[in-house]
């Protein structure tokens, strides 16, 4: 099987309310812009309200299954870091990447105490090669704090056969018209933070 | 014209090019956002019912009247709506009559996970199941035809990996010139007493019998032939699972989910060696494939799960398909599940129905939230409706007296129009006693803050941006008139975010045991009121833990146990400085 013919799969990880939908629209429609088939599996209702969430992007000749099983992410996008490692398990260990935003938010259930802080984090996400980017920070220096979302894809970006002009038209139609440039100034941001 | 779109909105597509003129439904997650996409087209009118059985009735009536017309609905939704279905598939259409029901197996947002097929082959019409979104808008426009054709309503299932993943469609983008069609009144037709019924039963088995003819030909249903030792009957998003799992696998892939085509079955199952069924959550198609005489074997290694949604994994796993090596998962992780939003009005109801101790019956919403940690306040949700008669039943079996704890039903405004109102004038015509809490936002939040009859807002107005908090009262259902109209002995309004007044009217009305009281908390839903009054800070905190388990998502605590406050979340609603017994947490700047 050729690259082309391959289904690539993306999971983005994160807090209810963080913007991953959007972001994987981003990402599907370059996807197809590209002229790949492509699938996007999004969880909505009672799983979200501030719970952990994800989408599921795959793209390819042909896409079948909408579902990403353990083991099978390409690269994974997290929003924030304790569900990067809670969303471990989906991780290829053969060349699998995985992109976290550098922020935590910690959960209820550890200010009610069912529920405690991981220990090491970054040890954690050491051990999986991680990619810290600190989508925050950028966004909020590139004039646009709730552009977080879009900095990850400039940093997902380097990892997929996209061209990088490809996701900025795409970037530029979908997101509201007054907040383009510093879309792209976060885009170009989040692209440029990966060595 | 190519677009990405989900199955909801292929729906919504498929139908409008397919001339449909009518579109009625309630929401439900995850079928809501296919009538509010077709909700967008000029050229078709759509509504929301209060509930299922009314989108039905309603849709029946203009498919009769000749309008070709959609209902929409959660599969639970279809137990509402199951009373004019089952007379409806007796009477038949005029127009084309489509009734799409979105199954959620695995049950993300639903109470259970019933199979809608079986309803299909309950009421003896014609199913289609899409297994992407570009057949998700063909089908639709074939479900027109064949409805229209067979004289019968025809239901689309989508499960939630349907209508949720969006998948490349070609749209022809061309409404479909479809004149509407005269009403002939016809008594031995559309009036269901027995006589006529009788009649109309007999017409539905010669009608089955021509579907059957229809089913054993239609492209709907494809023999793909591949290895032929390996034979898989599946149908939906678990045929694409199939097809990522076993991609060499020969399959028999069903678009037409009733009735079967028996002779084209037993032709695939002729071709194969080992024909296996592959389907979610329930063995509708195995025990109807059993039935036709056509054997079938379990999977080579393990059987299927019997419940919960497939995945390609799972089928890889009974099939005997080597899995790729993941990493394991963390298993120290604190959990995430999801919770009340900051600021929202039901919490501070919650916070003092768990501390004084009430058994609560709920109900169906944002507000089924309430039963999770730490209020941990709602001791059943059933269904649509239930909180207010299962109080009653409570009641009845003398609950409150022998455990010296009050009970109170809780509901949410648009579930107390669905279905609420019926339980509440059951109690009330019977002498019942007890307290209801109706917990008013403005919205039906949980399914992305739909209009309702308690907010006055239509599906048309919703779609094109007004405001539920602008509305004028006399276009809102006025839910305290209404109550006492019934004949509640008291239906007192409340602010939802006045600490003090929820706490005395709870245990005011909680107080009484001979009467009916109902109280109607009033204040919006934070997705619809997004205004921010200051941030809350936390002065010389004591630790006492009491803001910490109202269970805002904004407030934490630090090493110590003392309170801390996410200034960038904190919308200064204003409820743990209320709650704070030691007056401790203030705003910034006060």
């Amino acid at each position: 099987m050729t690259q082309a013919e391959k289904t690539t799969t993306v999971l983005l990880v994160g807090v209810g309310g963080q913007g991953t939908i959007l972001a994987g629209d981003l990402l599907a429609k370059t996807a197809a812009v590209s002229g790949y088939d492509v699938k996007i599996s999004e969880i909505h209702g009672m799983s979200q309200r501030g719970g952990s969430v994800s989408t599921v992007v795959r793209f390819g000749r042909d896409v079948a299954s909408m579902i990403c099983d353990e083991g099978c992410a390409d690269v994974i996008v997290s929003f924030e870091a304790i569900e990067a490692l809670r969303a471990r398990q989906f991780l290829a260990t053969d060349g699998g990447r995985l992109f976290v935003n550098d922020e935590v938010i910690e959960p209820v259930s550890v200010a009610i105490g069912t529920g405690s802080m991981p220990t090491d984090i970054d040890g954690a996400l050491a051990q999986l090669d991680a990619v810290k980017v600190p989508a925050g920070r950028i966004a909020r220096e590139a004039g646009s704090p709730k552009s977080t979302n879009v900095v990850l894809m400039g940093a997902l970006s380097t990892a997929l056969p996209f061209a990088a002009d490809t996701w900025r038209e795409v970037i530029a139609k979908r997101v509201p018209p007054r907040t383009v440039d510093a879309n792209l100034t976060a885009f170009d941001a989040g692209r440029g933070c990966v060595a | 014209m190519q677009k990405l779109l989900s199955g909801n909105e292929a729906i919504a597509q498929g139908a409008w090019e397919a001339g449909v003129r009518v579109g009625v439904g309630y929401p439900g997650t995850p079928s809501t956002e296919t009538l509010e996409n077709l909700s967008t087209y000029d050229d078709v009118y759509c509504e929301w019912s209060p509930n299922e059985k009314v989108a039905l009735e309603v849709a029946l009536g203009s498919a009769m009247g000749g309008a070709r017309s959609l209902a929409t609905m959660k599969h639970v939704g279809v137990n509402v709506a199951a009373d004019p279905l089952l007379s409806a598939c007796n009477t038949g259409v005029n127009a084309g009559l489509v009734i799409l029901a979105a199954d959620d197996p695995s049950m993300f947002s639903s109470q259970n996970e019933q199979d809608s097929r079986n309803y299909a082959a309950f009421a003896r019409i014609p199913m289609l199941e899409p297994a992407d979104s570009a057949e998700a808008h063909e089908f639709v426009q074939r479900a027109f035809e064949i409805s229209e054709d067979f004289d019968t309503p025809v239901m689309i299932r989508e499960s939630m990996r349907i209508a949720h993943t969006k998948s490349l469609v070609d749209c022809a983008d061309e409404r479909a010139d479809v004149e509407l069609r005269d009403f002939t009144p016809d008594a031995s037709k559309y009036v269901m007493m027995p006589a006529y019924a009788r009649g109309r039963r007999q017409a539905v088995i010669e009608r089955t019998g021509k579907l059957i003819e229809f089913a054993e030909e239609t492209d709907l249903n494809r023999i793909e032939m591949r290895d032929s030792s390996v034979g898989i009957i599946a149908s939906g998003a678990v045929y694409q699972h199939v097809r990522e799992a076993l991609p060499q696998a020969s399959t028999f892939k069903l678009g037409l989910s009733w009735p079967l085509p028996p002779a084209k079955l037993k032709q695939f199952a002729e071709a194969v060696d080992h024909l296996y069924v592959v389907e979610e959550a329930c063995d509708y198609f195995a025990e109807r494939v059993h039935a036709l005489g056509i054997a079938t074997e379990q999977p080579p290694v393990c059987p299927l799960p019997e419940a919960g949604e497939l995945t390609p994994a799972l089928i890889k796993k009974s099939f005997g398909v080597a899995l790729p090596q993941g990493h394991p998962p963390c298993d120290d992780l604190p959990p995430r599940p999801p919770s009340l939003c900051a600021g929202c009005p039901h919490r501070l109801v919650f916070t003092v129905l768990r501390d004084m101790k009430a058994i609560v019956s709920g109900d169906i919403g944002c507000y089924t939230l309430g039963a999770t940690a730490p209020l941990s306040a709602v001791h059943s949700t059933i269904d649509m409706g239930a909180s207010l008669s299962v109080a009653h039943g409570l009641e009845l079996a003398d609950v409150p007296a022998r455990n010296k704890r009050p009970v109170v039903g809780v509901i949410g405004d648009s579930t107390f129009a669905h279905s609420g109102i019926t339980s509440l004038l059951g109690t009330i015509y019977n002498a019942g006693a007890g307290t209801l809490c109706i917990l008013d936002n403005r919205t039906t939040a949980m399914t992305g803050c739909q209009g309702n009859p308690c907010n006055g807002i239509t599906l048309h107005e919703q779609v094109r941006g007004a405001n539920p908090l602008a509305v004028r009262d006399g276009k809102r259902l006025d839910i305290e008139a209404l109550c006492l109209a019934l004949g509640a002995d008291e239906a007192e309004s409340v602010d939802a975010q006045d600490y003090a007044a929820v706490k005395d009217a709870l245990k005011g009305a909680t107080a009484a045991n001979d009467k009916l009281s109902v109280l109607v908390f009033h204040s919006p839903c934070r997705l619809i009121d997004r205004s921010r009054d200051g941030v809350a800070v936390v002065g010389e905190c004591r630790a006492c833990g009491k803001c910490v388990r109202i269970g805002c998502p904004v407030i934490g605590t630090d090493e110590h146990g003392h309170a801390v406050i996410d200034p960038v979340q904190c919308i200064g609603c204003g409820q743990c400085i209320q709650v704070c017994p030691f007056g401790c947490i203030s705003k910034e700047g006060e």
